[in-house]
């Protein structure tokens, strides 16, 4: 079964959302009821048998790289903008098809937000690399 | 057959062997062995001396195992020592041990790992799951963690100090929201607290008992934490506290006084308040002001502030916040805490900026979530 990893982009994507009013505009209960969500999906994905992990990520960070021979690396400390590409979370999940992780991609960016509309946020679709060839 | 006495003997039984200077991993192999032999044995006849029985049995596996071993590598057998004779009842075979297991070479995360497995009984498969990590790198973390140790004499007394920080970071992992950790920490510092008579060991049993007699008040139920002011005190244990009570009174006796057991002081008069409005702030700012001294952590200190707030004042807490700059800086409670005090002094909209960035900067979802609630409800003036 291929393994797929769902990158959720809390902000960025490739085009812009229609609407996208942030979290900290949300009501209690819109909180409460898109946290719900979150962990009715995890619920589905564990009952079904497709989960592997599902974690959320800080905000916060940090970009680190290489700073060439003898240089200390270069750290560029968060936070990062607002505007800027947000990856809120990830699922890695063990499907049949690639049909069927779009499926659970779609229905994970249904999660309600303000006003418990959907907040239609892109999740990335990625293929997780394999270590052996398939059988002929 | 009681898998409780199984499970309390094991780590005793491990302590023998390594004392008598076996290896400490063939040692645990054949505690293990041992172990699975008793199952087979004891639903027919259990023996008078369950524990004596154990050491036996695990000696000899041990020797089988060294002597097969031995043949392999064509080893001169005459080198394998008999057990050494004599009484098996040395009480303090299973502190050792922790001490072995809570070794300061060992990083934290290998100390809690090794603890778990060797004084737990916990399989390497369900250490691996409680934190969140492969089996093969929690089973090479036990087994470099057996590396580093091995050869190390189990004749001298450790520092009782790391062994708590230890089973407190056990203790804490668990309060987290696994809950088997938490009750695996609890029974762990009984064990220590019987073969220990440092006051410390008391009180670090006393804080973890008043700390999980209030867990089922802890969660609603769509799991979001609910904070001490507004849990439902009916569900806390009132058994457990009362345990904790009679546990700390005696260890604050003996007048040597030390971290836990002022933390523990702390916790048990939030526990003994009826309702949160009836809490003892003054006789907890007391207490605090004896941890601030004691320990050099400036969350400690940042804990504090909060309770002169209750004592004195929202802005005299925010100006002992003010005071504590620098040591905390960027650290999610450092904000968590002034948004408190900007909430109960009235200014609203600092507050709920200040819930957000802390929200930002926590690495644990639930108070994230929490905390983002909490600027949700001050913004819509809930």
């Amino acid at each position: 079964m291929p393994k797929y990893l769902l990158l959720k982009h809390y902000s960025g994507g490739p085009e812009p959302l229609p609407s996208c009013v942030p979290m900290s505009e949300w009501t209690a209960d819109e909180i409460t009821a898109h946290i719900a969500f979150q962990h009715e999906v995890v619920r589905m994905l564990t009952e079904s048998g497709e989960l592997v992990d599902a974690r959320g990520l800080s905000t916060e960070g940090a970009y680190v790289r290489f700073g060439g021979p003898g240089a200390a690396p270069v750290v560029t400390d968060g936070p990062f903008p607002e505007t800027k590409e947000l990856v809120a979370g990830w699922f890695l999940v063990d499907v049949d098809s690639k049909d069927r992780a779009h499926e659970i991609a779609a229905h994970a960016s249904s999660a309600p937000g303000k006003d418990g509309e959907p907040i239609h946020e892109w999740i990335e679709v990625r293929p997780v690399m394999d270590d052996a060839p398939p059988v002929e | 057959m009681s898998e409780d006495l199984l499970r309390d003997l094991a780590p005793q039984v491990l302590g023998v062997l390594v004392r008598r200077g076996g290896d400490f991993a063939s040692a645990e192999d054949a505690v293990q062995e041992a172990l699975v032999e008793a199952h087979r044995v004891w639903p027919e006849t259990v023996p008078d001396d369950p524990r004596a029985w154990l050491v036996t049995v695990a000696q000899r596996k041990l020797i089988d195992a060294l002597r097969s071993e031995s043949a392999r590598h064509r080893r001169e057998e005459a080198t394998l020592a008999e057990p050494a004779p004599g009484p098996t009842e040395q009480a303090d075979d299973t502190l050792l041990l922790m001490f072995l297991c809570c070794h300061p070479a060992l990083s934290p995360a290998s100390a809690v790992a090794l603890t778990l497995r060797a004084m737990g009984g916990l399989t390497t498969r369900e250490i691996a799951e409680a934190f969140l990590v492969p089996e093969a790198t929690m089973a090479q973390r036990i087994s470099r963690a057996k590396r580093t140790i091995a050869g190390r004499p189990l004749t001298t007394p450790g520092d009782i100090a790391v062994v708590l920080r230890v089973l407190y970071l056990v203790f804490n992992e668990g309060y987290g929201g696994r809950g088997d950790l938490a009750a695996e920490a609890i029974r762990l510092a009984r064990l220590l607290a019987r073969e220990s008579d440092e006051p410390e060991v008391a009180g670090m049993l006393a804080l973890m008992l008043l700390h999980h007699a209030r867990r089922r008040a802890r969660w609603d139920e769509q799991r979001a934490i609910v904070p001490l002011d507004e849990q439902d005190r009916s569900l806390w244990d009132q058994g457990e506290i009362a345990e904790a009570v009679r546990i700390l009174t005696a260890a604050l006796a003996r007048g040597r006084p030390g971290e836990y057991q002022v933390q523990a002081a702390i916790a048990a008069l939030h526990d003994d308040a009826p309702t949160a409005t009836e809490t003892d702030w003054p006789q907890i700012l007391a207490w605090y002001d004896d941890l601030v001294a004691l320990t050099s952590n400036p969350l400690a200190a940042l804990s504090r502030a909060v309770v002169v707030g209750e004592v004195a004042g929202p802005r005299a807490g925010l100006r002992a916040v003010d005071a504590l700059e620098g040591s905390l800086d960027g650290h999610h409670r450092l904000d968590a805490v002034r948004a408190h005090l900007l909430e109960r002094a009235g200014d609203v909209d600092a507050a709920a900026a200040l819930y957000l960035r802390a929200a930002r900067r926590t690495t644990s979802t639930g108070e994230r979530d929490h905390l983002t609630r909490r600027a949700a409800r001050l913004r819509s003036g809930q």
